[in-house]
């Protein structure tokens, strides 16, 4: 056995596993129902699960289209856009809602014309809260399905365009049940991305409780005031996790393995 | 006439270029090796790939400019790309689909033609549950379910194995008659093209090289290609009339050629022996052997010397004449079983 690698190897596995199984021993078991059923909880947990969908859903609408434009067409700067559509990926998520804010703030470029012409503004709101985990998840979405649509036979395309069909055809009952499991595994990730956020909402949608406080605000909170309460958060968010991961299991992990 | 085009693709270091006309109802074949164009031919008059020069004209209306989804145009892919998660009957309904029909009418159309395809019972079925010629009748018919003026097959047997392989050409070939439209074919087997094809188009290097009926091709090749393809031994050298002469030697023939000529005979017109043959038969010389294999009953001997040449012999010659490589042999060919024809 080459120890070298090994070793650490094993490390690197209790550095991963053990915090979680910390939270597993740590839990107020005997107290968990009652804590799951509080109010505060299950509000936390509605607005994080509808963010996150409403989020998914505004992705899938506008980053399926951008997906194609990316993979299916050719345009000069289509490499730099590649590029930009990427930043949120790195970008540190509270970076992200500052950006948010100069853009969509009541001050910010867009944000005051949406003010003065519709009385309408997205900071600390339930919608800025969808608006913030969109910009943080949708990288994963469009990366996800451009690899997707990379990886389709452009054959398939070109037999539809023979019989007919417009290119919006080909993409409506060709392209997209061609990736359709790409689209999915994307979406699920972007939920997931979705459902954890925490920079960005916190930055550009604040922190109040049933509009804008979602599961991750909630824990970091109930982390000073409730310690108890925020492992229970935590557990649930560990939950969904796992959920996710054994539902993609075999697009991911199988995949490498 | 149905089909006139003239089809010219430019693509660094590969230039297409081809004049191509195909009557109401006829099959025509482009035959030639792998890299030849054939494929990209098809493509441009499918509107999947840009004429850099040319034009394409069906039944005198000029549809080069259109792009694929608008021409009359159906096409039998390689490999036949079925949608994978659309049924049999789905697949064909969709082009008739996309042309207007309604969701009802283009079903039965499908359903109609699927019938005539023999396939009624596999209506519901997914492409990946096909076996090769069923799949390949369903592409057929999804093409044919647009009501093409134009046909185009791409290598449509290359996907068989060798057993259904047989079968499903002659059944193809029926079902191409029934085509009353113009069908392109395009293959690099020659077996297929002489089978499938009225008029054969052979193509290297992205031009034409011959062109005729398969009988045609089968007995006056033009090119080293063509005359592999269908067997032949084919040279080019000068007629005076009563021979032709190529390099040192000089072939008597059945024809009488004066000017460039090609000198074409069957393996099997070629006779050897291990020392010159008594009397003084005409076309004689001698050569090396080169190599021995099998050619299906008999065994084919390749003999090197003043022009290569390539004889089919018995197997209980091989032994009788000992066949090795490197052995100095006579070669003669009867002069009845010698076509000459002007190159």
């Amino acid at each position: 056995m080459p120890w070298l690698l090994v070793v650490p190897a094993v490390l690197g596995m209790a550095f991963l596993v053990l915090p979680l199984a910390g939270l597993l021993v740590r839990a107020p078991w005997s107290t968990l129902p009652w804590r799951l059923s509080e109010p505060q909880v299950l509000e936390a947990l509605r607005l994080s699960l509808v963010t996150a969908s409403m989020a998914t859903a505004v992705c899938l609408v506008l980053g399926v289209p951008l997906a194609w434009l990316l993979a299916r067409t050719d345009f000069p700067g289509r490499r730099l856009l590649r590029a930009l559509v990427t930043v949120p990926l790195v970008l540190p998520p509270v970076v992200g809602g500052v950006a948010l804010l100069l853009v969509l703030g009541r001050r910010g470029l867009i944000g005051q014309w949406l003010e003065s012409a519709f009385g309408f503004s997205l900071p600390f709101t339930t919608a800025g809260v969808v608006v913030a985990e969109a910009f943080v998840a949708m990288p994963f979405l469009v990366i996800a399905v451009e690899g997707a649509l990379r990886a389709a036979d452009v054959r398939y395309e070109e037999a539809a365009a023979t019989l007919g069909a417009s290119r919006f055809t080909v993409f409506r009952r060709v392209t997209l049940p061609l990736v359709a499991p790409g689209v999915l595994a994307g979406a699920v990730l972007c939920w997931a991305r979705a459902l954890g956020e925490f920079g960005a909402t916190i930055t550009f949608a604040g922190n109040f409780p049933g509009r804008t406080q979602t599961m991750p605000l909630a824990v970091y909170l109930a982390l000073e005031t409730e310690p108890e309460a925020a492992i229970v958060l935590s557990l649930v968010l560990l939950a969904v996790s796992v959920v996710i991961l054994v539902a993609l299991r075999d697009r991911w992990v199988g995949a490498a393995a | 006439m149905t089909l006139r085009a003239r089809i010219v693709v430019e693509r660094p270091a590969f230039r297409l270029d081809l004049d191509l006309t195909v009557g109401r109802g006829e099959v025509v074949t482009l035959l030639g090796p792998n890299g030849a164009g054939k494929t990209t031919a098809l493509r441009a008059l499918a509107g999947l790939t840009p004429l850099t020069e040319g034009s394409i004209e069906l039944d005198g209306v000029r549809i080069d400019r259109e792009p694929a989804e608008r021409r009359p145009v159906g096409v039998v892919f390689q490999d036949y790309l079925l949608f994978p998660h659309l049924s049999a009957l789905d697949n064909v309904a969709f082009g008739p689909r996309c042309r207007g029909r309604s969701k009802a009418e283009a079903r039965l159309l499908a359903r109609e033609l699927l019938d005539r395809m023999g396939l009624a019972e596999f209506a519901s079925v997914r492409p990946r549950r096909l076996s090769g010629g069923q799949a390949q009748r369903v592409a057929l018919a999804r093409a044919l379910a647009v009501e093409p003026r134009l046909l185009l097959l791409d290598e449509p047997l290359a996907a068989l194995d060798a057993h259904t392989r047989l079968e499903i050409r002659s059944e193809l070939r029926r079902r191409l008659s029934g085509f009353d439209g113009a069908t392109v074919l395009v293959t690099h087997d020659p077996l297929d093209a002489m089978v499938l094809a009225d008029r054969l188009v052979v193509i290297e290097n992205g031009a034409v090289v011959q062109e005729g009926t398969p009988t045609e091709i089968a007995r006056r090749p033009r090119t080293d290609y063509v005359a592999r393809l269908v067997g032949l031994n084919l040279y080019r050298g000068e007629g005076d009339g009563d021979r032709v002469r190529v390099g040192d030697l000089a072939f008597a023939a059945e024809e009488h050629v004066t000017g460039p000529a090609f000198v074409a005979f069957a393996p099997r017109a070629v006779a050897l022996y291990r020392a010159r043959p008594d009397g003084s038969p005409r076309n004689l010389w001698e050569g090396r052997i080169d190599g021995v294999e099998r050619h299906g009953d008999n065994v084919r001997v390749h003999v090197e010397g003043p022009v290569p040449v390539a004889a089919d012999v018995t197997p209980a010659a091989v032994a009788e004449l000992d066949l090795t490589p490197g052995r100095p042999i006579w070669v003669s060919v009867k002069a009845a079983e010698t076509h000459a024809y002007p190159a």
